[in-house]
């Protein structure tokens, strides 16, 4: 999260809207541990990372999506989903992210 | 988010930044899903999960979060039905004590940075301790590193580098890491620098096996020659104590 802030800050400061994705569930392997953390900007830009790169372009699409509609939304990414298929886990594994708008500081 | 939850994500961020131990509860389902509930490691909370249950479950498992330094997942059987939680700790960074704010140690506090540290760089020469040598870096503090190391107290996490090459500078704060619990010690110079040293802190009142703590010639042996290249072999070397592949 604190690697984050510099960018957070940079957004801020160019009035863009931030989301906050964070990988709330790991079932089997993941590529990063429980809590990682991505922030997309409401111009597409990311920080951080959930996957590794592996569903961060559909994570871009959710977040950008939450931006708009002001609502948080919890989102499941593996093998058993058929969205994950053609995003693809690389590991196998199975991961719940959770998207939210970031209050206006 | 609401306007308490906003609020209450504000405070977390602030804590986050200053590397403060805190944690967050936020409602992943249910009627109010992404409400926020902050958690203090004194047992304090702000905000609410808007149910009580909930609010008993995540103060409830605080403790355990904060003990372990993991988030955890839970579900929680409430009145209108089951509602996933998730509970999020953000640790302290280790920190990492610069001493001298030399060339060497700008690159450094960009690698440990990267790395996720807390970055301090102490010289209590003004002339190198320029902030605008050391924009990147957490703190930047014109002081004499031992008596900076005898207010804080350095604690296991703690890193220590000596960079100076100034033994006035170098050795009293040496001589307070070495009696601290510090996680690395390490200080630049040849065999024959560090044996010069070894002898200095000797004089000093430390013993053998405190003098054997320290790293030098500091880093891992890459063949380093540029300064950003000896940072490199002093980060790598840090980053091998702090995952137990050496002493």
């Amino acid at each position: 999260m604190r690697e984050l802030m510099p960018t957070l800050e940079r957004w801020r400061n160019q009035q863009k809207r931030i989301a906050l994705a964070t990988v709330v569930r790991i079932y089997g392997s993941a590529p990063l541990p429980l809590g990682s953390k991505m922030a997309i900007s409401s111009a597409g830009e990311m920080a951080g990372s959930v996957s590794g790169g592996c569903v961060e372009s559909a994570v871009v699409q959710e977040a950008l999506e939450a931006l708009r509609s002001g609502r948080p939304k919890l989102l499941t990414y593996g093998i058993a989903d058929e969205v994950a298929q053609s995003v693809g886990l690389a590991c196998g594994g199975v991961i719940e992210v959770f998207v939210e708008p970031l209050p206006e500081v | 988010m609401a306007g308490t939850d906003a609020s209450i994500y504000r405070q977390f961020e602030e804590a986050v930044r200053k590397g403060r131990l805190v944690a967050m509860a936020t409602a992943l389902t249910g009627p109010t899903i992404g409400a926020k509930m902050l958690l203090w490691p004194d047992g304090r909370s702000e905000g609410s999960l808007g149910e009580p249950t909930l609010d008993a479950v995540a103060r409830e498992r605080a403790a355990q979060v904060f003990a372990s330094l993991r988030p955890e997942r839970l579900t929680v059987e409430t009145a209108g039905g089951p509602v996933e939680l998730f509970l999020d700790v953000q640790p302290p960074p280790p920190r990492l004590w610069i001493v001298g704010a030399v060339h060497i140690a700008a690159a450094l506090v960009t690698y440990a940075r990267t790395l996720g540290f807390y970055t301090i760089v102490i010289d209590p020469r003004t002339a190198f301790a320029a902030p605008e040598r050391f924009p990147h870096a957490d703190e930047l503090v014109t002081r004499w590193p031992d008596a900076v190391f005898a207010e804080v107290g350095l604690d296991e996490s703690a890193c220590v580098v000596v960079l100076t090459h100034d033994e006035k500078i170098d050795n009293p704060a040496l001589a307070m890491a070495l009696r601290s619990p510090a996680r690395y010690i390490g200080a630049l110079g040849s065999r024959r620098t560090h044996a010069k040293r070894a002898a200095a802190l000797k004089a000093l009142g430390l013993e053998d096996a405190q003098i054997a703590r320290i790293h030098a010639p500091i880093g891992l042996d890459i063949g380093a020659r540029r300064p950003e290249e000896i940072a490199l072999a002093i980060m790598a070397e840090i980053v091998a104590v702090m995952n137990g592949k050496i002493e």
